[in-house]
């Protein structure tokens, strides 16, 4: 098994990189036009500039704090709200259809009403990434919730455990692979919200500036910031998934 | 009809609440920022009534219907052959996942560079979004399935179309149906992202275009419109599926 996935993650390696060569190939052979694409070599060479150069520093720390709010604040709120609402199984009932339909509504068209609601700034932003990260987290605690064993709480009752001591050394640690799900994709959602907002409607962000460089013909910048982007998310979401793997195999045990 | 209400009830008081909060909102920033519930829904029907809104319903509707038929090919065709092919869907999995947690507007001037302005690109911009959560579910649903249907199968020596048409499809249909559930209302997303950047027309281009103007009665009309259909689409889909689970 464990000879496999070494394998397996060679094969993916070989096959990535082969993808990022045959694009690097085509470019180059100016079979795709630079107007269109410039190599992804170049690409990283000049992000490596603008990153020294620290022309759009603002813009990506504007970016990250935002993501980062709009993530703890799904992460935190979703929870608390999935704890309520699991104590409440008559509330569950009623909201549990909407909860299946809500990735149907396209949030961000919401995001005028949000910056007459909150101001122009930061605040509209964030809310739009809490808005549409809570939902996934809110549902991960719901099913968490459902899934500790029975037999683990009737032992806590046993070991006459008080209710706080049952809920912080036996349910939270019981449910947690599944909140962690909920947290990987509550980041996903917080960062895809962020982004989109930022090309919407913003004077700050990676979104604005990618925006910013596409209506001026900047593509070197514009090919830059959006690698700088992929190459982010695909590094959070390796780091996340190690951890959820961890947590996985906990529970399998 | 009792029983519908017994049932949903619930979900009825719900929606109600959020109506209020929607009201009290309205009533504490003005209709200048949040129009009212009432006059959201008779500025639609004003809409839907003039004609004001059928070239741009026309439109989306188009180009929602093309991204819709090659995410749903697309994603079962693939993840039929990655789900058969347990390497090729080992190495592919994590790629796709990372694929689908990439915030895909990031990726639309590229999108534009190569579609141009226009159907194509909205089209390209909705099966970007639609196809990989399809793919991934039709993917899984072949590789969890119970070895033993196959099994069995092949034991009364079943010609492969039988296999494909009474084995194969009726065991992941379910599965199948929650990623295309998925997938429909991220291939509507998608399209709308298309048009509020690259259009003349459609649902998106009007939100951007009132955006632009301030104009909050028409966005909350066209929100309305947009969330009303995703839902209900949503519920069918839901319903169809509860019916198979049933059968």
């Amino acid at each position: 098994m464990k000879k496999e996935s070494w394998k397996e993650g060679w094969i993916r390696i070989v096959v990535v990189a082969g993808l990022i060569l045959l694009i690097e190939l085509l470019c180059r052979f100016d079979i795709i036009p630079a107007s269109v694409m410039i190599p992804p070599s170049q690409m990283l060479v000049h992000l490596k500039e603008v990153l020294a150069s620290g022309k759009f520093d603002q813009d990506i720390r504007a970016s990250l704090i935002n993501i980062v709010s709009a993530s703890f604040g799904a992460v935190i709120l979703g929870f608390l709200v999935g704890l309520i609402v699991h104590s409440m199984p008559p509330l569950r009932k009623a909201i549990e259809p909407l909860l299946a339909s809500y990735y149907a509504v396209p949030t961000f068209i919401f995001y005028p009403v949000f910056i007459v609601l909150l101001g122009v700034g930061a605040l509209p932003i964030i809310a739009i990434g809490v808005l549409l990260a809570i939902v996934t987290m809110i549902t991960a605690t719901l099913s968490g919730l459902d899934r500790i064993p029975r037999v683990m709480r009737k032992s806590a009752q046993v070991f006459r455990m008080r209710r706080w001591k049952t809920a912080l050394y036996i349910e939270l640690p019981a449910a947690l692979p599944y909140l962690f799900s909920g947290v990987k994709l509550a980041v996903a959602y917080a960062f895809i919200g962020v982004i989109a907002s930022e090309f919407i409607l913003s004077g700050t962000g990676i979104g604005y500036a990618i925006s910013y460089a596409y209506n001026n013909f900047e593509m070197q910048d514009m090919y830059a910031l959006m690698l700088f982007v992929l190459l982010l998310v695909s590094a959070i979401n390796m780091v996340l998934n190690v951890f959820d793997r961890r947590f996985q195999a906990r529970r399998q045990r | 009809m009792f029983s519908f209400f017994r049932k949903s009830g619930g979900t009825v008081l719900v929606l109600l609440a959020l109506l209020l909060i929607w009201q009290l909102l309205h009533i504490k920033v003005g209709s200048g920022a949040l129009s009212s519930p009432l006059a959201t829904i008779i500025k639609l029907f004003e809409m839907l009534s003039s004609g004001e809104l059928t070239p741009h319903l026309i439109e989306t509707g188009t180009a929602l219907l093309y991204a819709l038929l090659i995410a749903i090919f697309g994603g079962v065709a693939l993840g039929l052959l990655l789900g058969v092919h347990r390497l090729s869907g080992n190495v592919a999995e994590p790629i796709l996942l990372n694929l689908y947690a990439i915030p895909k507007v990031t990726l639309y001037p590229l999108v534009l560079l190569i579609f141009g302005l226009g159907l194509s690109a909205k089209v390209a911009f909705g099966v970007m979004h639609g196809l990989i959560p399809i793919l991934v579910f039709t993917m899984n649903a072949l590789r969890q399935m119970k070895p033993v249907y196959m099994r069995a199968a092949r034991t009364l020596h079943t010609p492969l179309h039988q296999m494909v048409m009474h084995v194969l499809l009726p065991a992941i249909l379910p599965e199948v149906i929650a990623g295309l559930r998925l997938g429909f209302s991220l291939t509507l997303l998608g399209v709308l992202i298309g048009e509020m950047f690259a259009s003349q027309r459609g649902l998106g281009y009007l939100i951007t275009n009132a955006m632009g103007l301030g104009d909050i009665s028409t966005i909350m009309a066209v929100a309305l419109l947009l969330t009303v259909f995703a839902v209900t689409c949503n519920a069918l889909f839901m319903l169809f599926d509860h019916r198979l689970q049933h059968k």
